[in-house]
């Protein structure tokens, strides 16, 4: 359990990474580093694809990063009627690392552009629901 | 170039909103017509695959329900998906029961009654063929997805809205004249006016992506009839020939995909393998079929199937090349956005159209000079898989 707290709205509940949310409720972006290899996930995963091993730890994410590409949705799923439109980007932060996510709502549309810099930041909903987001530079 | 499985059928029921009938009977329209035009009955099939996006059918494990309506039974039968590209897998798994030896003549029905489901549900579902764990949270749906790609290229490689357009405008010309297509309305460049109450284009859905540039959800089946060599020959007047078969597939993860300026892993990949086994290049083919479940999709495909260079794919827009009487025919029947896209009939709905194609018998569609070689490029959920099928006469 936990995992449930991840997002507007999780699809998931149990995973062994659900202490990614534990995390970001301590203000923490985090992915996991094989103990074995040395090889880096984000999203976060459980088990390496390169050494198979589980013996994970968990790293802080870089905070910096350039906007690879962004998409503003105008129509949401079910269950998430209330939020659009909302702007949603890929994160390059360089070395194969990149991160999906929301933009924040302060910034306006025609103020993103593909390049710009970026931040990462922890996000709280107003119904505790945990995440995060992209923020300018 | 091996010529050992043939199609000797194809069907296909209109695609429409709102099927007026079950599930079943949705998949006799496509069947009834394949194995009419094989001039065969059940006895002559010895085992079906089944493909559909299993998130809209309400029936479980549909396969054996539909064999039996079919007539298909007791002859083996099983269900595969690939989402959007379902029934392009299952030719290539039927294609492989018969190179197995396994079996001679295998039947592939393609279905989805999309309206099973009330739309925001379909949104909804749709959205869980990407990553529910780590991006479905944020809303994610298809047009968002692929929205990125198409931003990627207005900033990188000159991509233009007008572009975009450009292949709504050409596919919405067959789709007029396609009497299976679900979109059969003429669109004009007007329909995309922005500001204009009147445009009913130019809404946005995931921006830069608009109403335009989304294909149209449908109910509908589509069935191919495979067979060895010996039973084609014997059966078939006309059979076309699998030439080549590629397939690949690609983290489902935006967050893992290399470079959204070079299209979609898939689709290079899948080509490279089905242009090696055919023995041939993108120069050789005469008609193609490609998944333009979005505008951005059609671009991206030209540039994976080589009929144009990376990052130039709006080149043939702009040029009118891909036109039913350009240098290379691309989804002359309407493609998705026109004719529709019902999931799990999608594939073998465009190896229909190819087929006839090939065998000169697609009326006001028919591409001119004789066609020999054809293509069809498949994709599913956001290139997550993708299949690409070459045949021949």
């Amino acid at each position: 359990m936990g995992f449930e707290k991840f997002g507007r709205k999780s699809f998931t509940a149990v995973t062994k990474t659900a202490k990614f949310v534990d995390l970001l409720a301590e203000g923490k972006v985090e992915g996991t580093v094989c103990k074995d290899c040395g090889a880096k996930f984000f999203p976060p995963r459980a088990d390496c694809a390169k050494c198979f091993s589980k013996s994970m730890d968990w790293f802080e994410m870089p905070k910096k990063g350039k906007l690879e590409t962004f998409t503003t949705a105008y129509y949401a799923p079910f269950g998430f009627e209330a939020d659009p439109p909302y702007t949603m980007g890929v994160v390059d932060f360089g070395g194969g690392l990149k991160l999906f996510a929301r933009l924040a709502k302060e910034i306006k549309p025609e103020e993103v552009k593909v390049g710009m810099d970026v931040i990462i930041r922890p996000l709280k909903y107003d119904d505790n629901q945990l995440s995060f987001e992209i923020a300018k530079g | 170039m091996k010529k050992d499985v043939a199609v000797i059928g194809v069907g296909q029921s209109s695609f429409v909103r709102g099927y007026e009938g079950s599930i079943r009977e949705l998949a006799f329209e496509a069947f009834r017509e394949a194995i009419q035009d094989a001039g065969i009955t059940q006895k002559d099939v010895d085992a079906s695959v089944f493909c559909s996006a299993p998130e809209y059918d309400k029936q479980r494990s549909p396969a054996g329900v539909l064999a039996e309506y079919l007539g298909l039974i007791p002859q083996p039968t099983f269900y595969v998906e690939s989402v959007c590209s379902s029934s392009s897998t299952g030719v290539k798994v039927g294609y492989s029961m018969i190179k197995s030896g396994l079996h001679d003549v295998v039947v592939i029905l393609g279905f989805q009654k999309m309206s099973e489901i009330t739309s925001a549900e379909s949104q909804e579902r749709m959205g869980r063929g990407a990553d529910i764990q780590w991006e479905a949270p944020f809303g994610t749906m298809m047009p968002a997805y692929y929205a990125l790609y198409a931003q990627a290229y207005m900033a990188k490689r000159g991509l233009t809205h007008d572009d975009l357009m450009g292949v709504r405008l050409k596919s919405s010309t067959y789709g007029v004249i396609n009497e299976r297509a679900v979109y059969r309305k003429a669109v004009k460049p007007e329909d995309f006016k922005q500001g204009d109450p009147e445009a009913k284009l130019a809404g946005p859905v995931a921006w830069p992506l608009r109403v335009g540039d989304c294909c149209a959800n449908a109910d509908g089946s589509s069935c191919i009839i495979l067979a060895d060599a010996k039973k084609a020959k014997a059966l078939s007047k006309k059979p076309v020939w699998i030439l080549g078969i590629g397939a690949a597939s690609e983290a489902v993860n935006m967050a893992a995909r290399p470079d959204f300026t070079k299209g979609l892993s898939v689709g290079y990949g899948a080509a490279a393998e089905a242009y090696r086994m055919a023995g041939i290049t993108s120069k050789d083919v005469k008609v193609a079929e490609v998944h333009d479940c979005f505008t951005i999709a059609e671009i991206m495909a030209y540039e994976g199937l080589g009929f144009a260079p990376m990052g130039e794919g709006k080149q043939l827009i702009r040029e009118k090349a891909t036109y039913k009487d350009g240098k290379i025919p691309v989804n002359v029947d309407g493609g998705l956005l026109s004719k529709g896209h019902p999931i799990g009939a999608t594939g073998g709905s465009q190896i229909r159209t190819i087929v006839l194609q090939l065998r000169g018998e697609a009326g006001p569609m028919q591409v001119p000079g004789g066609p020999d070689i054809g293509l069809v490029h498949n994709i599913g959920g956001v290139g997550l898989y993708g299949n690409v099928t070459i045949f021949g006469r």
